[in-house]
């Protein structure tokens, strides 16, 4: 057992709590890593992207000109045409919206019923935990994407079921995640400590449990939105979900496979930088939301 | 006091290590980071030596740095490490591989953590052996199996299959202990080798060393926290102080005659036969002992009582249903008894200690009695009211809930890192009480002075506390309520020994201004002896042995009883 | 050593069953009428009703189930409306495709991305431990077929280093006779050369993606177990010892390191089954998961299914490979009971 220090390990500054000390952490979090907070800007670039989309871009991203078709980048199409004379940079931009949403719907709902779910087990055991480990090895056993590949040719090809399809993979990851979490902290000290102050054990799992595994859970939002983006992708461009012409990054590039065989680069070019671009701003995201989120990395 | 006390006259016999001037630097986030000044430390042939200090001290760092193992980020800044005539600091990467387990050996604090989990052990020693000396496979295994027989190990052919995880914590160490001294070396370092492990081990264990190193005419430098346990196996003994060495001094002289104030500070602190609870506090701050505000009946009314109590858990089965059909049928084992039937009772305005090694089932009782766990069987009564019962799931919205308060054993795992002290100080009130926000804050402070915490650490997160600071809260908290009961379990285990003198006498303190009981579980005699009007022994499970303190301590009934109070280490006084 | 083998075994029972129930689920939640998804879209009502009786649609739900269980029992997966034939044929001609392009695709990756790892742990701030860094951020970002695309054009169009995206072989070469049914052992076997290259030849870009694909994960799961063991204190134990670095970092940290990587190859073979369909779609890879993508786009629903669950039953087969495994090189693992 080690030994505890007898000198303060941090500085003297009292620990403000509240929304004020909240901002100035994050703004220290991000002067101090430039990485971080190049994440950040490129994040908010594709929130403005996706909200302001359909409003600002130069072209009807649905607006096919077949006398334009197979156009290489130019002044007049940054991205040039498609076989169809659709202007791609429109409609990369406008498919950040749509990518966007199945991205955060799909992160959102797995947060909510896999943290959920991993939290009671981990905290009660038991039935608890051995049902939602059923569900869990069930999902596992299946190669993910396959297992969505499945889900959205049974129920159908729409941008609803690609989100329930994600969030169903993605399930077993946070239910394991949120519930060794739980489970490490549910014979804590603190957590007995709470206990003989009369806190209910609902109470337990909301005050004293959640807002502790939240930095870890945060790193594994932001990487699971990545996750999600691929996976609609992916889908698309073997034909499920979303569906031409839908401007969706996926089945740009599909639609640009065919093309690549005779020299036509940029159909398929720039919907997957887009896609790249996307994924690793998020991975970048998921540490410097965990700096933020995590009390220890306060001074 | 700048200059470090030396020993008036020193023996001139030679001296295998020489530590001058020594200064380690590790470059850190912060920037860099001094880790030990200045430091001098002589070793002669033969000689045991003991480095003393609390944490921070730098006296690991500074036996790292003489086998040159430091961490990346570490490095010599200064001074010179001379050992046999050799620079060490000098030297090249292959020299002091060379050095490094066939001249000069360490043995460390975490054994089963300090071997390769998945290497057989025998393999293990035999490895340092084919490194360093010259000798075929099949000769390196004998040799392998005749170091784990010297460190009396049973069955040294077999044990020599065995993988870490397949030995207890004492075994580990001893192992440990043979690869370190397979290839003869001249100096040992012994790096905290007993810390971790149960009392009867510990002494196992350093008799062990002693007396290889002795048979062998070994020099020994012991790195401890304990100074009690320095003065008994050494023959010379220097206090590290925040990086720089304070007093080097002869072991017989050193509890008698300490003269840095440090040294005096640490030796009182140092809980020793003859030794009241003042008397481990530094002289200036003995104040005068609080008279009771409360009173109470003196030998009071039973406040606690346990009868006929029993723990019993399943033994692990982890076949599932298939493995079972397909495996074979086999019997359920009989389950596991933690507790097994005891009873003890606590009464008002009494310390009752309960002391036993690890796996004796006290922690269990503890958290039984607590009602934070539920018993297989017996009765718990608590007041006059059998709180037994009551599932430990209920408890806690139980008006009983606050009589019966608990103090934990490790301070930052017992405070939830997102509330800041003053809102773990409230939670219990928060809960109980419907107190306005200045009454709740009024509340807090005057807690806190009770506790010996300044007012303006209220406001900081646990990880910007020191551990003394963080227990205080925990002891805060505990009293939030004005409990009857307090539970203590080893709340001074983590703490630096100077601290810890603090802590122990204001939890007394507490007692009796409060009118509080407690519970005291531990596993330090010591302690117990302090603190406690009464103490119970258990082991696996069962009470050993009971009462008074004088009793149990100076004239014990029980063999075992006699076994620990044995395997204390006695410092020459 | 037996009864392990068998205790693991009974493991991947329950998952087995899981994975059944949850396909014969998945066919029974279509929306609309499942009979007329099975019979295609062309069908007649009479053919709706053949295939509804046949399929047993008209029986209750526990019915139905039994029915599956037993054909599946009895090899049956249904028959591919736009070839006629048996789904399992199909999907057993087809397999050594797909297998010969991951296990390749894997080998390839395996044997880039532990080095990496380990030289980047052993190597703290130098310039391969930034490159391992980069590798496994970037690499999980990149959209495998993405990456295929572009590898098609840079070495196919622009390049010309390599041949046509157009299958297992060239024209020009015929498949060598059946053992394996993977080109390059087959080909190797009767010594033929030529149709070893060219096999070779076409195998090497969509082997490449995939390897570039699984690289990432596998190196980060690498040089984070080196790093963490690396700072161990049995390490620590070691170097006091004074064994040789190469000792301390083969024979001490390597092979503990491993443990957690094994582990993660379950996970990195999931992603491996997932990426194949798409890789396969990018070179017209002839293997099962462009078989499935034929058969949706033609609403074929019988491959389909029977793809999820092939794939499915693969993947429970190799985690209790990789569980053995693990059992066998750990020896902390306890035997159950």
């Amino acid at each position: 057992m080690t030994i505890l220090s007898e000198a303060p390990p941090q500085a003297t500054k009292p620990a403000a709590s509240g929304m004020m000390a909240m901002v100035r952490h994050t703004q220290y979090v991000l002067a101090e890593n430039p990485v971080t907070a190049g994440s950040f800007a490129l994040f908010v670039a594709f929130l403005i992207a996706a909200i302001l989309g359909p409003s600002i871009v130069p072209y009807d991203p649905l607006a096919s000109d077949t006398a334009a078709a197979l156009q290489s980048p130019s002044a007049r199409h940054w991205f040039g045409t498609d076989q169809l004379g659709r202007d791609i940079f429109s409609r990369v931009i406008v498919a950040t919206r749509l990518d966007m949403t199945i991205a955060i719907a799909s992160v959102v709902l797995v947060f909510i019923l896999g943290g959920f779910a991993g939290i009671a087990a981990g905290f009660y055991g038991g039935w608890t935990d051995r049902i939602v480990g059923r569900i869990s090895d069930t999902i596992m056993a299946f190669p993910l994407f396959v297992l969505a590949m499945g889900i959205v040719a049974a129920l159908g090809n729409t941008v609803t079921n690609i989100i329930v399809a994600t969030a169903i993979i993605n399930f077993p990851l946070y239910a394991r995640l949120a519930r060794s979490e739980a489970n490490i902290r549910r014979e804590a000290g603190f957590v007995h400590a709470a206990r003989l102050s009369g806190n209910s054990d609902w109470r337990i799992l909301m005050f004293f449990i959640l807002p502790n595994i939240m930095p870890l859970m945060m790193v594994q939002i932001s990487l699971t939105m990545g996750y999600a983006i691929l996976n609609a992708a992916g889908l698309s461009f073997i034909g499920l979900g979303v569906r031409p012409p839908t401007p969706e990054w996926g089945i740009m590039v599909a639609e640009g496979a065919a093309f690549i065989v005779s020299g036509e680069w940029w159909i398929a070019l720039f919907p997957g930088v887009a896609l790249m671009l996307a994924v690793f701003c998020f991975n970048l995201l998921g540490d410097g939301l965990r700096d933020i989120v995590d009390p220890q990395r306060r001074t | 006091m700048n200059a470090p006390l030396m020993i008036a006259n020193a023996e001139p016999s030679p001296a295998i290590l020489e530590v001058r001037d020594l200064t380690i630097e590790f470059a850190t986030r912060r920037g860099t980071v001094r880790a030990i000044e200045h430091v001098n430390v002589s070793l002669a042939k033969g000689e045991t030596l003991g480095i003393v200090g609390e944490s921070g001290s730098g006296k690991s760092v500074t036996s790292y740095a003489v086998m040159r193992i430091l961490d990346r980020a570490g490095r010599i800044a200064e001074g010179s490490i001379i050992y046999s005539g050799m620079d060490v600091v000098a030297a090249s990467d292959s020299e002091l591989r060379d050095l490094r387990g066939r001249e000069m050996a360490m043995i460390f604090q975490n054994p089963r953590a300090a071997l390769n989990p998945i290497r057989q052990v025998g393999r293990q020693i035999e490895d340092v052996l084919l490194e360093h000396v010259q000798t075929t496979r099949a000769d390196a295994k004998q040799k392998a199996i005749a170091a784990l027989e010297q460190v009396r190990i049973a069955r040294p052919e077999e044990r020599y299959h065995a993988y870490p995880f397949e030995m207890s914590g004492g075994m580990c160490q001893r192992v440990v202990i043979a690869l370190a001294l397979a290839c003869r070396p001249q100096l040992l370092i012994a790096d905290e080798p007993t810390t971790g492990l149960d009392v009867t081990t510990q002494k196992a264990v350093m008799d062990l060393v002693v007396e290889l190193t002795r048979e062998r005419a070994m020099s020994t430098i012991l790195i401890t926290h304990d100074l009690g346990l320095a003065a008994a196996y050494c023959d010379k003994i220097v206090v590290m102080e925040k990086g720089k060495v304070v007093e080097t001094a002869f072991s017989k002289d050193i509890f008698r005659n300490p003269r840095h104030p440090y040294t005096r500070k640490l030796m009182r602190a140092t809980p020793r036969p003859g030794a009241a609870l003042r008397d481990l506090l530094p002289i200036e701050s003995i104040g005068e002992a609080p008279t009771p505000t409360t009173p109470w009946p003196t030998a009071g009314d039973v406040l606690l009582q346990v009868e006929g109590l029993i723990k019993e858990y399943p033994r692990q089965d982890t076949a599932g249903l298939f493995s079972r059909v397909l495996g074979g049928r086999q019997e359920p084992a009989a389950p596991f008894r933690a507790v097994d039937n005891i009873g003890f009772e606590v009464r008002r305005g009494e310390t009752v200690g309960l002391v036993g090694e690890s796996g004796c089932g006290k922690s269990t009782t503890s958290m039984m009695v607590m009602r934070l766990l539920d018993p297989t069987a017996g009765k718990i009564t608590f007041a006059g009211e059998d709180i037994s019962t009551i599932p430990a799931r209920n408890f806690a919205t139980h008006p009983m809930r606050r009589r019966i308060q608990m103090v934990f054993q490790d301070p930052t795992e017992s405070l939830n890192p997102r509330f800041t002290a003053a809102r773990a100080i409230a939670d219990p009130i928060l809960r109980g009480e419907n107190l306005g926000r200045d009454a709740l804050r009024a509340r807090c402070e005057e807690l806190a002075g009770l506790v010996g915490l300044p007012v303006e650490f209220l406001d900081r997160l646990p990880h910007q506390l020191s551990g003394g600071q963080k227990a205080r809260v925990g002891i805060a908290r505990a009293l939030a309520l004005n409990p009857d009961l307090v539970i203590l379990d080893e709340p001074t285990a983590a703490l630096d020994v100077s601290v810890q003198a603090v802590v122990l006498n204001l939890l007394q303190d507490l007692k009796v201004r409060l009118g509080m009981s407690y519970l005291f579980v531990s596993h330090d005699l010591h302690v117990v002896r302090l603190l406690c009007d009464r103490v119970i022994v258990m082991r696996s499970g069962k009470i050993v042995e009971a009462g008074t303190s004088q009793q149990v301590l100076e004239t014990p009934a029980a063999d075992y009883t006699r076994q620990l109070i044995e395997a204390i280490p006695h410092p020459p006084v | 050593m037996l009864r392990t083998i068998g205790r693991r075994i009974a493991t991947a029972i329950p998952s087995l069953i899981g994975v059944i129930i949850v396909t014969f689920l998945l066919t029974r939640v279509l929306p609309g009428d499942t009979a007329s998804f099975f019979a295609g879209p062309a069908a007649t009502p009479q053919a709706i009703a053949e295939v509804k009786k046949q399929l047993g649609l008209d029986r209750s739900l526990p019915e139905q189930f039994a029915s599956y269980v037993v054909n599946l029992a009895k090899g049956d997966l249904g028959n591919s409306l736009t070839t006629g034939r048996p789904v399992v044929t199909e999907l057993a001609a087809r397999l050594p495709a797909s297998a010969e392009l991951t296990l390749l695709g894997l080998l390839l990756s395996l044997i880039i991305a532990v080095p990496l790892g380990i030289v980047a742990a052993v190597r703290q701030g130098s310039w391969i431990d930034h490159a391992c860094r980069i590798v496994a951020t970037a690499g999980v970002s990149l959209p495998v077929f993405f990456t295929g695309l572009i590898f098609v054009y840079v070495f196919y169009f622009l390049l010309g280093w390599s041949p046509a995206p157009l299958g297992r072989l060239d024209v020009f070469n015929s498949p060598p006779p059946t053992v394996t049914g993977f080109y390059t052992v087959d080909s190797l076997i009767v010594g033929d050369l030529e149709t070893f290259r060219a096999a070779l030849s076409q195998l090497a870009l969509p082997t490449i993606t995939l390897a570039v694909f699984s690289l990432a994960p596998i190196a980060r799961i690498t040089r984070a177990s080196m790093l963490a063991i690396l700072a161990a204190e049995f390490i620590r134990t070691a170097r006091a010892s004074g064994l040789k670095p190469s000792t301390i970092i083969m024979t001490y940290a390597f092979r503990n390191a491993m443990l957690p990587v094994v582990t993660t190859l379950g996970m990195v073979f999931s992603f491996l089954l997932g990426a194949n369909v798409l890789v396969e779609k990018v070179f017209a890879w002839p293997g099962i998961g462009s078989y499935a993508v034929e058969a949706l786009i033609a609403s074929d629903f019988a491959p389909v299914q029977g793809f999820v669950l092939a794939m499915a039953i693969l993947y429970v087969l190799i985690n209790l490979c990789i569980d053995l495994l693990y059992s066998a090189i750990d020896p902390r693992v306890k035997v159950e009971g």
